[in-house]
């Protein structure tokens, strides 16, 4: 593909001198623009497995993509303010005589540390992995709930 | 529980599609990974589609295309506030041009913990056919 963009610019054209600057200014905003875009986000920790936080008025919810590793492995804990998930992702053996094509799926063991921003419940946590996804409820500690206060 | 020579997995960008057609719907998609394994008799395809379910889950094989497509209902709720998204949630699509020849009849497709087991087995001459899935 970068071969095509590369060499995509017609040779009979005359293209004034500040025409490359141009097609580079744009590159270049396209760039900031998909970086900027909150959907497809390039900052990650650089630790296995990706999460994302999110939070609502009583709980945070961490997600996390887990195909294939069955919840006998997954070990979650909490201290304080922070959640550990570790674990191990299996692949099993397929046998003798088998010929790879592709082996893109990778095994081994990971560890991901998460602080969350404020106090939280940790009796009250509550996790779920289904159809390869994570999911860890962590109910905020009351202290720190928004409280609604009415005016008399 | 864990062998202590395992190594360390390493974190992954999912890799966004960046094919020539583009989707009519927008919104985010990416290739799974695979592992693509043949024995004598079959062909078998496993395929990482986290958070996808067998009902939003279509297989279709004609002439040699394998087409995978996998929707993904978008996990969060309305009310919740993000913090940290690390990575996108979207749809997963793949097609392998098979070069072997597959018994259209006895395809038997899996999906179990978001990974998709797809079991081709071999010989016959192809012809159009939906696979149906079924759940692991």
């Amino acid at each position: 593909m970068i071969y095509c963009r590369m060499f995509d610019v017609p040779s009979w054209r005359l293209a004034g001198p500040f025409q490359e600057l141009e097609n580079v200014r744009q590159r270049m905003e396209n760039l900031y623009s998909r970086m900027l875009d909150g959907t497809s986000s390039k900052f990650h920790a650089g630790v296995f497995p990706m999460v994302n936080l999110t939070e609502d008025k009583e709980n945070y919810y961490i997600r996390a993509e887990l195909p294939g590793i069955a919840a006998e492995y997954l070990n979650i804990q909490a201290t304080g303010r922070s959640l550990s998930i570790s674990g191990e992702r299996k692949i099993p053996l397929e046998g003798e005589n088998v010929k790879y094509h592709r082996r893109e799926r990778e095994a081994g063991r990971f560890n991901r540390g998460i602080s969350l921003p404020g106090d939280i419940d940790s009796e009250k946590i509550v996790a779920s992995l289904v159809n390869g996804v994570l999911k860890i409820r962590v109910p905020k500690a009351d202290a720190v709930k928004p409280r609604q206060i009415s005016i008399r | 529980m864990m062998e202590p020579d395992a190594r360390e997995l390493q974190v992954k960008e999912k890799k966004e599609v960046t094919a020539s057609s583009e989707q009519t719907q927008t919104g985010l998609v990416y290739t799974p990974e695979v592992d693509i394994f043949e024995t004598e008799q079959a062909l078998t395809l496993l395929a990482d589609m986290p958070g996808v379910t067998p009902e939003n889950l279509s297989i279709d094989l004609r002439e040699d295309v394998l087409t995978l497509s996998g929707n993904t209902v978008p996990a969060q709720s309305p009310s919740e506030e993000p913090l940290v998204i690390e990575y996108g949630v979207g749809k997963y699509y793949r097609q392998f041009t098979l070069s072997e020849m597959i018994d259209q009849t006895k395809i038997t497709a899996v999906i179990k913990d978001g990974v998709l087991r797809l079991t081709l087995p071999k010989i016959e001459k192809a012809s159009p056919r939906k696979i149906t899935v079924s759940a692991g």
